[in-house]
This record gives structure tokens, sequence and C-alpha cells, in this order.
């Protein structure tokens, strides 16, 4: 008799790596993702809108006169330059950035797998969003935490539930939170609710990280001030251009204390040694020209803002009664609250076989919660195939609607 | 020869397919033949058959279409070989309803169950006769979708009022749900190949966290194999005997899988029988093989063969 061990390795991974198997929900998108089907699952920003003869131009410039520069290593924080053009990023939504307290990063994601580094020891506690954004929750997994997940509502993060489990006696080690048009649910965080974060977290020696990827795709209304804004001291912001430029070129940046900074370049450095020196000399050359990336922002605005309101319009046109979703202001995504009997993810099956697909809400919980939920994306889709997905979506669910009565007899 | 490998489709199962369909394509690139990997989702089937008029087709589909007899029906109608199973015995494999009597009918052992059919749920009134169905096969049952493969929409259940969702889920994946007595036990595969088929050692199967589920399956690592499997040689040949009977009732040709239970006092159980079986790098037929002393290449090359020596 013989073990056959199909991985001759598996005795010799580390425990954090446990929880990276292969999953239905991964083996559905491979369908998902055929172009006969809609797929409102995945986050891409809408790259189509970028002026591509004027990136040619851009890259051509970067080239044949930085060539040299751009083929070559960097430093592990990023160019001055980019930096400064980052700084002037953040200040459209109020945060005061000295260049220095900014490390650039490949993409946020990486600043987040930097953060976990830095911070997190195995079975040391991090407070999220309840859901939070999957990726996070995935870069944060490695360092193996335990999770706080802290419910949301309409106005954001319930700072009262955070302030009851401090009380309890839990100590998150930081908290982590997308407060505007948060993905996946799209809501956005009430000013009070900033403050009193805030203040809690300030009492508490907590630190915040506040992740800002969709801020400036503001469709309407007035944006609230960034955390960092309200505590610079405390709040570790993290931002990217992934969804006003491109997410192709990867730049993300942290902006944290100088004590916190050097920890994430030497973070950085042991990592990757310095991010792409061609993308970031790209960035900071697309964002030199003010005319030119104002205008590639209020195209991209007015395109995802189009989409938003196809999605709302159809949602509201197609979705049985029991439905219930958020209206996001801004950002990528909405958020649908099915019947607490329907099962998103066992769903999802028949969902992609009518050729529509979403992200089923489990994903975005870290404790098996969100099953009747689910996460729609109206940023890729034109406004006809989003409401061709969400129609194909309604119809399956008024389908399930007639079984379950039909099961209950 | 000039070999067409069919992988890929668009059923949930089309990562796996690829995955299988890759290795096979090199593997027959090193048995000399001419070989290339066809995804129907990608081409027009029947253009690009035309077109390259292969010797033979590789069936690596798997799920509805590939293993339903709908892709076999097709070939059979442009005069192109295939390996594994024909297509009327395809269909009746890949339907459990359907597969299920036969093999009650052949004598071959397989756990107690009832049909709940999406359409008499919806039409008939079928969710009243639940009920029934708990007190018939008793708790904890399975749920398992007629005609899908890989685990998807499986579940387990224990309460009686869990079952309603088990059963939405089933349904998701296909018209009809199978809800079956669950048998606790080892889980072995027993694989065959060839013309006539040959039994491979039996692969016992012990997912390390007890659910063979679609992660376990498919994560290296993530399960472990025993080939041949830790039993007593009464109990392993009471389970080949099962196991051929299986396939004997389905018609299975070429190549075949038969997914079995060892309950209690080793008595077995069979589950179900693939016509198509995975063939990653994860999989259990070439395990199976490997056990045998047969290579992947040799395998291959076993169920080509295995399309020639047809009567």
């Amino acid at each position: 008799m013989t073990e056959f061990s199909i991985d001759r390795f598996v005795d010799r991974y580390a425990s954090r790596a446990a929880g990276m198997t292969a999953s239905e929900v991964r083996a559905l998108f491979a369908v998902a993702s055929r172009p006969e089907v809609v797929s409102l699952a995945g986050g891409m920003p809408y790259v189509q809108a970028l002026p591509s003869s004027e990136i040619v131009a851009v890259a051509h410039d970067v080239l044949t006169e930085m060539g040299d520069v751009a083929l070559q290593y960097g430093g592990g924080q990023g160019t001055p330059e980019l930096r400064e053009r980052l700084a002037m990023l953040m200040a459209e939504e109020g945060v005061v950035a000295d260049p220095e307290d900014l490390v650039v990063t490949t993409g946020a994601q990486q600043a987040l797998d930097l953060i976990g580094k830095i911070f997190i020891n195995p079975g040391d506690l991090v407070a999220v969003e309840a859901p939070a954004y999957v990726g996070a929750l995935t870069a944060f997994g490695a360092y193996e935490p335990r999770f706080l997940p802290i419910e949301l509502d309409d106005d954001g993060m319930i700072v009262d539930e955070l302030d009851r489990a401090l009380v309890r006696g839990e100590r998150p080690k930081f908290v982590y939170t997308v407060p505007n048009f948060g993905n996946p649910t799209g809501v956005t965080m009430s000013y009070d609710r900033r403050r009193q974060l805030v203040a809690l977290c300030r009492e508490a020696s907590i630190p915040i990280i506040e992740d800002n990827p969709y801020g400036l795709l503001r469709f309407e209304g007035e944006a609230e001030q960034c955390l960092r804004t309200l505590d610079p001291e405390n709040v570790i912001y993290l931002g990217t251009v992934s969804k006003t430029f491109s997410p192709g070129v990867r730049v993300g940046w942290a902006l944290a204390e100088p004590s916190v900074v050097q920890r994430l370049i030497l973070a950085k450095e042991a990592a990757d040694l310095c991010g792409s020196s061609l993308n970031m000399l790209l960035t900071q050359r697309w964002f030199s020209d003010e005319k030119r990336w104002r205008g590639t922002l209020a195209n991209l605005v007015d395109t995802y803002r189009s989409r938003r309101d196809a999605m709302l319009d159809a949602l509201e046109e197609h979705l049985p009664e029991g439905a219930m979703w958020t209206s996001p202001s801004g950002g990528f995504y909405v958020w649908v609250t099915l019947p607490e009997w329907l099962d998103a993810k066992a769903l999802l099956a028949a969902a992609v076989e009518r050729r529509v697909a979403y992200v089923p809400g489990t994903a975005f919980y870290p404790d098996g919660r969100g099953r009747n939920k689910l996460r729609l994306a109206f940023c890729y889709p034109t406004e006809e195939r989003i409401r061709e997905g969400v129609s194909r979506l309604g119809a399956l669910l008024r389908e399930e609607q007639q079984l379950y009565g039909s099961l209950r007899g | 020869m000039r070999i067409a490998v069919i992988a890929g489709g668009r059923t949930p199962e089309r990562d796996v397919s690829l995955r299988g369909g890759h290795r096979v394509t090199s593997s027959l690139a090193k048995l000399g033949h001419d070989a290339w990997l066809v995804d129907p989702a990608d081409v027009k089937l029947v253009e690009e058959l035309r077109q390259h008029s292969p010797d033979l087709c590789w069936l690596a589909l798997h799920g509805k279409e590939g293993e339903d007899g709908t892709v076999q029906r097709l070939l059979d109608l442009l005069g192109i070989l295939y390996t594994g199973t024909a297509a009327l015995d395809s269909e009746l494999t890949f339907d459990k309803v359907l597969a299920k009597d036969v093999l009650r009918r052949a004598g071959v052992p397989t756990p107690d169950w009832v049909v709940i059919e999406g359409w008499a749920l919806r039409d008939l009134g079928a969710g009243g006769a639940l009920s029934t169905a708990v007190e018939r096969i008793g708790l904890p049952c399975i749920v398992k979708p007629s005609r899908s493969g890989s685990a998807l929409g499986v579940s387990s259940v224990e309460r009686e009022g869990d079952l309603a969702g088990a059963v939405m889920g089933a349904l998701s994946f296909s018209g009809a749900a199978i809800i079956e007595r669950k048998v606790i036990g080892t889980e072995v595969a027993a694989s065959f190949i060839g013309e006539p088929l040959e039994a491979l050692p039996l692969v016992e199967i012990v997912p390390k966290d007890g659910v063979y589920d679609y992660g376990a399956r498919y994560t290296a690592g993530a399960t472990e194999y025993y080939a041949p499997a830790r039993l007593d040689p009464s109990v392993a040949e009471a389970v080949r005997t099962a196991a051929h009977g299986a396939i004997e009732a389905l018609g299975t040709r070429g190549v075949g899988r038969v997914d079995v239970l060892v309950g209690p006092g080793g008595s077995p159980s069979v589950l179900e029988v693939n016509v198509s079986p995975g063939v990653t790098e994860t999989s259990l037929l070439p395990i199976a093989a490997q056990a045998a002393g047969v290579s992947f290449d040799q395998m291959c090359d076993c169920i080509i063969r295995a399309v020639g020596a047809r009567d």
C-alpha cells in the first residue's frame, strides 16, 4: 500500500497557506468570464474610457526622455516627483500630505499586505467592516489574525458595535475601513460616524487604516472629510491610481507617520526591492497634465454614474419583492440583500447558466455570514448589458421564490 | 494519429476540464500524435472538426454537454470516433436518477434514494412530499443534483429544516434533486481503462477536513489518497465486484470511474459512475494508474487504443 500525496510539499507548507484552496465559486467564474455571460461580478475599471493615443504618447516620452531611469531599479519609497503628484491627488479630497510621509506600493493591495506584515502577529485581533473588502481579508489573513467583524448600515461602520467590543475587553491591533463608496456595499460613512470612529480609536490608541480607492469617483453630493484629515496622527491612509487612471500600472500608496513609513519601506524593499520605475514614471507624467487627468476622470465619473443609474433602475424593475439594495453615490458597487431563505452562493451556478454572474456575499465576511447577499458591479458592462444582466437575475430570483413557495407547501 | 482533445465548455467544471485537457494534449504529443485542444466555448465545434478532420476526438469535457451524450451524439453524426462511452450509455450514466434505477435493477448496491423534480415542485405541489422523503430516507441524508459533477451542488443534511435549502441548492445545478441515504464509511474510487475494461487498483480517499468537496478534490494536498485502498481483501473484492457490476450495467466503455462508499461491516454502495473521469494532477484516475505502475502517458495510450479495439 502506498500513500499518494499529490503535492509532495504538503507537510512543508506554513499554516497560513492552509486556507488557500480551490473553490467552486472560482470555478464558476471561469465560465462567468465568457463573453456570453453578463458579468456583474468583477470590479474591473472601464479602461476603455482612457485616451489610448495620449497614453501611447506619454509612454513614448517617458522611454525616450528617461529610458535609463525607467528601465532601472529605483528607491523603495518611490520617486519624490511621483509622491508629490500623489500628495496633490490627496489634496483633492482635503488630505494634507508631506510627500516624505508616503510610500509608493504596487497597488494599494501591496500596502494592505505590508500593513499586515508590520502589524499583525498570529492570533492578533483585526477589526474590519462586515462585509469587508475581500482583498483586505485575504491580505491580512495571510498573517493569521482573528477578525472582529463590525456591522455596517447605511451610514457605514456601526461604531457603537466597535465601542461595545472594546468595552468587552477586545483589543484590535487596528481598524480597517473603506469609508467612501465601500467595496462591496457602496456605502459611505457619515460625518458623525467618522468623528465617532476617530475619537474612539484615538482614545483607545487603536490605529485606523483608511482605504480610499473610490473617493474621487463621486457622482453627486459633497465629499465627507477623510478620516486622515480628522486625525492625521492615528490614521494610515491608503490610495491608488487604479480607479482614477489605470489598474494596470499598479501604483498605490500609503500615507502614514514617519515611523510607520520607515517600516513600510523596509518591508516593501524586502518584498520586491522597489516598484516598477517605468510605471511610476508613466503615472507621474500622466498626472503632470492637469487638464488631461481631470478630463479623463470626469469622463470616467460620467460613465460610471450612467451605469449606476442603469443598474438601480433595472433593480427596481426586475428584482422581486423582499430584495433590498444600496444606492451608492459613487464607486463601483451595489450590495443586494435577498430574503433570508435564499442562498446566493448556491444560486450562482443557476445564474451563470442564465448567463449572468455576481459575487456571493459570503466572500466578504470572515465568518461565513452573508449567504443571502450578493455584490453587483456596475463599472465595466455597458448600460444595455447591465439592464440585460439584472433582468436575467430578476427572472431567476422570481423562479426561486416560486420554488421556495412550493417547497414550503 | 490526429487527435482533437475536446475540453473546456460552458459548465461549472470548465476549469477542471481545461486543466485535464492540457495534460492529455501534451501527453498525446509525447506519444507521437498530432494533438490539439479544442474548446467548444471558443470555436464552433462542427466547423472546427470539419476543417481539421481529426482521426479521433478525446473527450475531456465534464458535466452537461460533455458527459450527457450530447457531444457523443454529434460525433456519431459526423462519423468521428471518440474516447469512452457511447452516447446513450453516457446519457444514462450522467443522469443519476436514471443510473441509480439501472444499478438497482442490475442488483448493484446503491444507497436508497428518492427524487424531487423541479417542475413537480412548481406545478404539482411536490413540496408537500418532502416530509415523506425524510421518513423514507432518514437523516442524515445527502442531497445532490441529478446531473452535475465535481460534488457541485451537493450537501449533507442533518436536520429536516435544512432540507428545503439543500434541495434548492441542488436544483440550482439541475432539473431534479436526489435525496439519498447518507452512508458513513470509507470513500473508494474504482477506475477502469482499456478494451475490455481492466480494473486499476482501488484508491481510498481521505479528505483532511472530512468532506470530499470541491476544494478537497482540486487543491493539491487537501486530501490523502491510498492506493491500493487499505481494505480487507474480502472487502476489496466486494468493492471490485460492485464496481464491475456498475460499469457492466451502464455500458461503460474505454475508461470509467466508479465511486463507492464502504459502509460499516464492509458492504459497498455504488454512488455513481463517471464516463469522463477527471485527469487533473489531483484526479483519482491518474492516481490509480500510477499505483498500477502505469504512467500518465501509458494511461492515455491505453484509452486511445481502446477506441481502435472496439468491436
